[in-house]
């Protein structure tokens, strides 16, 4: 495989690991605070289409990717409203949103656009166009450095930036910050946290809010930048890819990076499996690398080694009277 | 609060929540929600035919109800009856083309424990590292869905394919492993019911089930365990239950249940194992399981009008505007409020059941 292929290769792979890296650290906050949420999938998908409609319908991606946040983030007060305010199980209300979104995207596509559940495609300013940093153009002829630069670091739409940019900015909340202490806190052993003074309502309403928020980005930069429009059911099991690799970073904000980097890059094996025959010298089987992310967790954290959730994970929280 | 309240009030307010926003998003699309109502009656409900879909439908759903029930009184979620349907519809497929059954009484008795034992293996290892390694239930039964739908795929696009065809499905069963379909059952000379409905003698083996799981949850020691750990596992643990015993158990009997479901979309109805053959039948045992309160009975009920429902959708779609998809809305609108807003009808309605005591 030559330089220019790996470059190729690498690339797809940041875009791809994109969408999932967002996902994954939206359920890195909530999942820190305590609340399961297996509900990532379908907050996507509603970002998706509502981003997708609305850029189609005004030709304003940063009007689409506001109404994304905002369908999302309606999803996350459901979710919210079921798991800490009545306390009901939050695995259920998960699975309740993921359907919720797979059918209502569809029958509003259907009657909003009449294309058969999607959108109009998006050209112009409906889609994120990409960025070319500053000295790419210039720095190009550089020898290896050059290309690296123009190649897979510049040339990206404005959200895969904002999201690898979230990588440390949420290290830094979770570590460094008052508010992040607390929060981890709160996913542990919220009667602590309760006893304190601090409230354990608020608290993870801001993680499911925050949660919405990037789930909406994830939603939007699938059906605005990665692809040119909302199709059926578009965001295609990465909520579930983005839980595995979020067990899988045992729930640590650069060991997601690492772990959505690497099945980025197993989802730029099934996009290039010309390259991948060409290197390996046999074809590997497209449903084999799907599931593969799958496979590893089961294997590593489960088998091999063991992967523990925030001790009050799942557990609705009740004062003491 | 009264146990009538509990068991009938609170689902049937969590119902109608869910039928008045369904009601709501068919008029936000411009359709009239009574006469979508009138159309799925007489499309489910209006004829034999009807009837024979919306059965066959509830049949399915009776199999994954079961299961996702089952895990439910060991207070498991068991998000994986999916897979276990596609891995129970793998194990009908391989009984039936590969052993020479002589009668299809003999071919259904062997077909279910092929499916029972596929499903029952597919739960395995969730169950398994759910007991022994912590790894949660439910992510890893969502995981396994996954896999199952990749390796059906792998099969039959490869050593399940018929030589020669291009359509990724395994060659039909031969004749002998035919299930009397109700139309094969239901037919006196000259008038036939049921015709062309897919409807089939598993129905009966699906209420069969009913009757073996209330049996078996509230008449046997091995119930009362599943309960027990359900309702407080230090507690049973303190009474000598062994917390591995009972998640394997249940597990596998859930996965059993669900592989089961292939017996009558794979046997039943299709008579060969193709693509998609448990079409999310998996999931809606969810809702099932959650509307009849875990209880087999309100499951059969449950899975009765979720029937009604699928055949409705589907003829709502084929006369309407409206898209199949509508019945997703209408599954996730059911899961929300009576699994997950459970809460929010039963609160107020215990302070109001308080508040008549007390005058």
């Amino acid at each position: 495989m030559d330089f220019a292929t790996l470059l190729q290769m690498l690339d797809a792979t940041v875009r791809l690991a994109t969408p999932l890296l967002l996902a994954c650290l939206a359920g890195l906050y909530s999942e820190r605070a305590g609340i399961f949420d297996i509900g990532l999938e379908g907050k996507m998908l509603a970002a998706a289409f509502l981003s997708a409609a609305i850029a189609s319908v005004t030709g304003n991606v940063w009007l689409g990717l506001m109404a994304g946040i905002g369908a999302s983030l309606l999803l996350s007060i459901i979710h919210g409203l079921a798991s800490i305010t009545f306390r009901g199980n939050q695995l259920i209300s998960g699975v309740a949103i993921n359907f919720l979104a797979a059918g209502l995207t569809v029958v509003i596509a259907q009657s909003w656009f009449a294309q058969g559940g999607r959108t109009p495609q998006l050209s112009g300013d409906g889609r994120f166009s990409s960025v070319t940093l500053p000295f790419a153009e210039t720095l190009r002829d550089v020898p290896i450095l050059g290309p690296i630069y123009y190649e897979l670091i510049s040339g990206h739409t404005p959200l895969v930036y904002f999201a690898f940019f979230m990588v440390p900015v949420t290290w830094w909340v979770l570590y460094r910050t008052r508010f992040g202490l607390r929060l981890r806190a709160v996913g542990e052993n919220p009667a602590a946290v309760d006893t304190a003074g601090v409230s354990v309502v608020f608290l993870r309403y801001a993680a499911v809010g925050i949660c919405g928020v990037l789930c909406g980005i994830a939603g939007a930069y699938l059906a605005t930048a990665l692809q040119a429009g909302f199709t059926k059911d578009m965001s295609a099991g990465r909520g579930y890819i983005a839980l595995a690799a979020l067990i899988f970073a045992k729930w640590r904000p650069w060991h997601a990076l690492y772990a959505c980097l690497l099945f980025g890059f197993l989802q730029a094996m099934v996009l290039r499996s010309d390259v991948v025959e060409r290197v390996l010298g046999f074809s590997l089987n497209g449903q084999f690398l799907d599931v593969l992310p799958f496979i590893l967790v089961v294997l590593l954290t489960g088998f091999v080694g063991k992967a523990t959730a925030p001790k009050a994970g799942g557990e609705p929280y009740v004062k003491e009277r | 609060m009264p146990k009538w309240a509990d068991v009938i009030l609170i689902p049937l307010i969590s119902i109608l929540l869910a039928a008045i926003l369904s009601a709501m998003v068919i008029l936000a699309i411009g359709e009239n929600p009574w006469a979508a109502l009138k159309l799925m009656v007489d499309g489910a409900l209006g004829s034999t035919y009807g009837w024979g879909y919306t059965l066959y439908y509830a049949t399915n759903f009776i199999f994954t109800g079961l299961a996702v029930s089952v895990a439910f009184h060991a207070r498991m979620f068991n998000i994986g009856g999916e897979g276990q349907a596609v891995l129970g519809g793998l194990g009908v497929a391989l009984a039936c083309l590969y052993v020479p059954w002589p009668h299809w009484s003999v071919a259904l008795l062997g077909a279910t424990l092929a499916a029972a034992l596929f499903g029952a293996a597919w739960a395995a290892i969730p169950a398994f590292l759910q007991a022994k390694r912590g790894s949660h239930i439910v992510i890893t039964t969502i995981m396994f869905n996954f896999i199952a739908a990749a390796l059906l795929n792998y099969l039959l696009i490869g050593a399940l394919k018929v030589p020669g065809s291009m359509e990724p499905a395994t060659a039909k069963f031969p004749q002998a492993a035919h299930l009397p379909s109700f139309q094969d059952m239901f037919n006196w000379g000259d008038t036939t019911m049921f015709r062309g409905a897919p409807a089939n003698v598993t129905f009966f083996v699906a209420i069969a089930a009913c009757v073996a799981v209330w049996a078996l949850i509230w008449r046997t020691r091995l119930g009362y365990e599943i309960r027990s750990f359900g309702h407080s596992e230090s507690a049973a643990k303190y009474a000598g239950i062994s917390p591995t015993k009972i998640i394997m158990v249940s597990m596998l009997i859930s996965g059993g249940l669900a592989g089961m479901m292939a017996i009558n979309n794979v046997q039943g109805e299709a008579e060969r194992l193709v693509l998609n053959a448990v079409e999310g039948a998996g999931f809606i045992g969810i809702a099932v399981a959650l509307m009849g309160r875990s209880h087999p009975f309100g499951v059969f009920l449950a899975a009765l009008l979720f029937g009604f429902l699928y055949q409705g959708g589907a003829e709502l779609a084929l006369w309407t505007s409206i898209p199949r998809e509508l019945i997703i809305v209408i599954q996730a609108l059911v899961i929300l409020f009576t699994g997950a807003l459970d809460n929010m009808v039963r609160m107020p309605l215990e302070r109001l059941f308080l508040a008549m005591r007390r005058a």
